[in-house]
């Protein structure tokens, strides 16, 4: 063991440093000069549409930052997609609403759609209650939003970030006043009721692109061009280790085994 | 310069503790100093987010107070809930806070058995958790209602998937293809049930887990960066 580096996870490190290589040099890489083409998320055109439809019927729409506190990569990824869709709230002369069951996500839902307002020059429509804070108990705070839903009625019903058991209490509850709603989680367990209930859902990886994609700010779609090639990586990974592995089952031949023992040893967690 | 002392902090912070999960755990007072430092961060960061979330909490309990508060005295629509929320804060806080029926002290149990704050748990909070949970059932069954029709290619696989995984967990699923022979048993509705688990669900959970790890590498990269808008105070 090395005094400085802990060499037990090395392959952990490993995989860690070439990810994050091919991130910064994508965003690199956008920043002098070169494109980024992406693909249709039909999740993200269905927002735009949707936003229109609902500041146009007067209507509220109704954006839920997930159920766990700063500290959870779920909850900052549906705060970078709240950051364009109240932009694009606030622009149309809408309203957003946005309950929080952490006060720190509060806070900070709070500071991003003020700034959106303010931008927009719709100073007059904000107001601070807008986004608020309901509680921290999980069954509380569903309660509360879905009484706010059936009273409210809004247009659309966003729900971005972790979910547990609530993610069909409240899409249930937006569907049964006919809203418009689209999802986005990474919680694979919560995304089938989802799918389910809602008109659009974001799955896992979409959901953490989607901020940079509604920005369609050329240095953050770096970075998705960067979490792409490590999509490719993993491709020829898998490929290759299964042909290793299925070549030293076959054959026997020891150059392949041992190959298949450094793939296994490559991967292996913790 | 408020959004850059943010950025500095941040990227500080995460950069820090990436380190600090590869760096060598020195024992005692041994080891360089920078892997002590590194350990000190580790272990003490998550407690300052405890300790910077009790504070928010007191920021999230008045921002609902105000709220409700304001609600009743404009006698807004529906301001008798906000009175009903009202109420029961502060009937709870006081409670909690006074440890009416449980020890005393700074050290008293606050969830004592005989504490009025766990009478009001089991009594009040418990049974309506309980009602709200319950709503479940009757969801995931309209839900389902809704969903499981052969709209098209995609809906009627999501059908088929369904009813077998659902057949194959029922004792009712086992006998109606109990009759097939020996040759034909993987097509029995608990070995496909558990095959469409084990195989094609597997397969699925793993291909997302990945894209969820490459797109929370990204989100990381683009926060340490500076590169996320609406975050950090950067402006958009």
């Amino acid at each position: 063991m090395n005094s400085y580096v802990d060499l037990q996870h090395w392959n952990i490190l490993l995989i860690t440093v070439v990810l994050t290589s091919l991130i910064a040099w994508s965003i690199w890489r956008t920043r002098s000069g070169h494109s980024v083409s992406l693909r249709k998320f039909a999740a993200l055109d269905a927002i735009s549409d949707a936003v229109a439809k609902a500041v146009d019927s007067g209507q509220t729409v109704f954006f839920v930052p997930g159920v766990r506190d700063l500290d959870n990569m779920q909850t900052v990824a549906a705060l970078s997609v709240l950051a364009p869709v109240a932009a694009e709230v606030a622009t149309r002369g809408g309203r957003i609403f946005v309950p929080t069951s952490r006060s720190m996500v509060m806070d900070s839902a709070r500071d991003i759609c003020r700034q959106a307002y303010a931008e927009a020059g719709r100073e007059d429509l904000w107001d601070e209650e807008m986004v608020t804070y309901i509680s921290d108990d999980q069954l509380g705070f569903v309660a509360r939003v879905d009484g706010l839903i059936a009273r409210e009625k809004p247009g659309l019903c966003l729900f971005m970030g972790f979910f547990a058991s609530e993610s069909l209490l409240l899409a249930e509850g937006g569907y049964h006043v006919g809203a418009v709603q689209i999802a986005g989680t990474a919680s694979p367990v919560q995304l089938p009721f989802f799918v389910t209930a809602c008109d659009h859902t974001l799955i896992g990886e979409e959901f953490f692109a989607a901020g940079a994609s509604l920005e369609n700010d050329p240095h953050m779609l770096g970075s998705l061009h960067g979490q792409d090639l490590g999509k490719r990586l993993a491709i020829v990974c898998i490929l290759a280790g299964t042909v290793i592995v299925t070549l030293a089952e076959v054959t026997g031949l020891d150059v392949a085994s041992r190959l298949g023992d450094a793939f296994f040893t490559l991967f292996r967690a913790g | 310069m408020r959004s850059r002392i943010t950025q500095l902090i941040l990227s500080s912070v995460a950069i820090l503790l990436i380190a600090s999960a590869f760096a060598t755990r020195p024992s005692g007072a041994d080891g360089p100093a920078l892997n002590r430092f590194l350990a000190f961060f580790d272990q003490h960061a998550s407690l300052w987010f405890s300790v910077l979330a009790v504070f928010a909490f007191i920021l999230g309990g008045a921002s609902l107070m105000r709220t409700h508060w304001r609600k009743v005295t404009e006698r807004a629509d529906d301001w008798r809930y906000s009175l009903v929320t009202l109420v029961s804060f502060v009937v709870v806080l006081v409670v909690g806070l006074a440890k009416i029926g449980g020890p005393p002290g700074l050290q008293g149990n606050v969830a004592a058995p005989d504490s009025w704050l766990t009478s009001i748990f089991e009594t009040v909070l418990s049974p309506l958790h309980a009602t709200l949970y319950a709503l479940l059932a009757f969801y995931i069954a309209s839900a389902s209602f809704r969903t499981f029709r052969a709209r098209n290619l995609e809906a009627t696989v999501l059908l088929v998937s369904a009813l077998i995984v659902i057949l194959g967990r029922i004792p009712y699923g086992a006998t109606l293809t109990s009759w097939l022979p020996e040759p034909l048993t993987f097509l029995r509705m608990e070995d496909l049930s558990l095959w469409l688990l084990k195989v094609p669900n597997t397969a699925g959970q793993r291909a997302i887990m990945i894209g969820i790890a490459l797109g929370v590498v990204a989100m990381a990269m683009r926060l340490i960066l500076g590169v996320e808008k609406g975050q950090g105070g950067r402006s958009r």
